[in-house]
């Protein structure tokens, strides 16, 4: 499998204040992305996600380190060619309207007038903004600007996306397409990067994630190897049954009308519970094996810092 | 670097300029500065043309070299501040494409409005005289050249500096910029010494913007020396290269963040 990005060892830091004061905010960052995977980037508000970001788009430049981008140096025009990225909490010249704002990016890349025109159309179809084309952006709400920056950054049909926190800002439906969005962008061959600190949505769509915490990545692989496919525990409602004849088989999380939430960790019991309703003439409302989700490996990562 | 690049970022700039209130703020105000000349002209014994020449041509470069700074020293700035550059710069240019394409958006900027100026200074010559003077337009492309350099100085400054603190240096280069030539007549009188050296050395780091004034010889009607116009060109083309030389400098090696 083709590297599309390789970072190795990136150091970071910043001189801020009156008396020059360093801040180092990546501390020796390394890892790698993988043609046509979607890849997560995952981390606490102020870990450094953002600023790795703007290493490999050349907005600043790292105090030491190798990137290499799509098989070039980062900074080499011809990588950025086969690039598209969305920034996060997006700003655009709000002077244009959508379809100027396309048309301005599609310019950049030197797409000939025709291929513009019809791209601006579709992608403006695709992240359903079409009917706003002919507003000024600064009429727009922070949603509909996020999903105008998401065509924009498709705008050169790239190889390779990077989109910085894409779901922020939206309602739950419009983060369900700009999820199938991404997941259409995969099922095309293309490489997704994506940084977000909301893990259902890495956990949703990833292959494959990096946690970085502090300027350190600490974790990074395949999710199934970083989640344990283990059940931690097993979370049963039964009603018709007495609380305190099952409490010898699971804590009683809560017990409301008559129906008892149970937490049962051995497997076993979850099977003498099920014996018990049935003898008791009992129901069974629900019966969820909860394994360690990526919530719980985050948790677990971020709190000796 | 590629000129079309250039070309595209150069015209998305110039939009941005002509879809901002104040460059029409400033230029109602040029207009009623030059037609204020009108009104001075009749209060005025004797040559009444003259006058409207002497403000009207004043007027433009005022006016013009306020449109420069106040447009030019927030152009970088807003771009950086306003996050808007994220997305340029992660496309495949390169920033020198990216500041200068910003520098010509707004000289073309400047040259739109210059020649509305012109067009309403011109009308009130012709109203006077009856005749056009075609020298006048030689004095109106002096004073574009004045407003392509101080339209270098103040992209310069807005690369590293607030808006409002850019306007005040670029103001300053421009206020200076206008006085600067009285100090040659003070090396004339200084006695050769320390004094003088360090006076002529000055003369020669600060801009002399009278270089671009051809007002007194174009209203009094004297003749214009080729020499000099060539000379005043030059300066205008080679001090405008370097400012922008050191603008590339430090836009280059600049983290956004």
């Amino acid at each position: 499998m083709k590297t599309v990005l390789a970072i190795e060892n990136v150091y970071k830091s910043f001189s801020t204040g009156f008396i020059p004061k360093k801040r180092e905010i990546l501390k020796g960052i390394s890892f790698s992305v993988a043609e046509g995977e979607i890849f997560g980037y995952l981390g606490p508000n102020g870990a450094g996600k953002t600023t790795t970001l703007k290493s490999v788009l050349g907005l600043i430049f790292p105090d030491e380190g190798r990137i290499e981008l799509l098989g070039r140096p980062h900074l080499d025009p011809r990588a950025k060619e086969r690039l598209g990225f969305l920034p996060e909490n997006p700003y655009f010249y709000d002077y244009l309207t959508a379809r100027e704002f396309l048309d301005f990016y599609g310019q950049l890349f030197g797409i000939a007038k025709s291929v513009r025109d019809e791209r601006t159309a579709r992608l403006l179809k695709v992240v359903g903004m079409d009917r706003s084309s002919g507003l000024q952006l600064r009429k727009f709400s922070r949603g509909m600007l996020q999903r105008v920056g998401l065509a924009q950054a498709l705008i050169n049909d790239p190889a390779f996306v990077i989109l910085d926190e894409p779901l922020g800002g939206l309602d739950p439906l419009g983060r369900k397409e700009i999820r199938d969005i991404i997941l259409n962008l995969r099922r095309e061959g293309k490489t997704v990067l994506f940084t977000s600190h909301i893990l259902q949505d890495i956990e949703m769509i990833c292959d494959r994630v990096a946690i970085i915490v502090g300027g350190r990545i600490l974790s990074q692989g395949k999710l199934t190897d970083l989640i344990s496919e283990k059940v931690l525990f097993t979370e049963v409602t039964v009603s018709g049954v007495e609380v305190h004849e099952l409490a010898a088989l699971g804590e009683s999380l809560t017990a409301q009308a008559d129906r008892v939430l149970l937490k049962v960790v051995e497997e076993d019991k979850v099977q003498d519970i099920l014996a018990l309703v049935q003898k008791k003439n009992g129901r069974v409302h629900s019966l969820i094996p909860r394994t360690q989700t990526l919530e719980d490996l985050f948790v677990d990562m971020v709190k000796p810092q | 670097m590629t000129i079309k690049i250039l070309k595209v970022i150069a015209l998305n700039t110039f939009k941005e300029a002509v879809r901002d209130r104040i460059l029409y703020l400033l230029l109602f105000f040029a207009a009623v500065s030059i037609l204020f000349a009108r009104v001075l002209a009749l209060l005025t014994v004797g040559d009444r043309a003259k006058i409207v020449k002497d403000v009207g041509l004043a007027s433009i470069s005022l006016f013009g070299a306020l449109m420069a700074i106040l447009i030019g020293t927030g152009l970088v700035y807003k771009e950086i501040e306003k996050r808007t550059i994220f997305t340029i710069i992660s496309k495949p240019i390169r920033r020198p494409e990216f500041l200068l394409g910003k520098f010509f958006g707004l000289v073309l900027t400047l040259f739109v409005m210059l020649l509305a100026m012109s067009l309403i200074f011109l009308a009130l010559v012709f109203v006077h005289t009856g005749t056009i003077e075609w020298t006048l337009l030689a004095a109106i492309l002096f004073i574009f050249l004045e407003l392509v350099l101080i339209t270098a100085v103040a992209i310069f400054f807005s690369c590293f500096s607030t808006p409002i603190l850019s306007s005040l240096f670029a103001l300053s280069f421009y206020f200076i910029g206008h006085f600067s030539w009285s100090l040659e007549t003070f090396i004339k009188k200084a006695r050769p010494g320390a004094t003088k050296v360090l006076l002529q050395v000055l003369y020669a780091v600060l801009p002399d913007l009278e270089n671009f004034n051809l007002k007194t010889e174009v209203v009094h009607g004297l003749p214009l020396s080729a020499a000099h116009l060539l000379y005043s060109a030059a300066y205008g083309i080679v001090y405008t290269a370097f400012i922008l030389a050191l603008a590339v400098l430090i836009f280059r090696r600049r983290d956004f963040v």
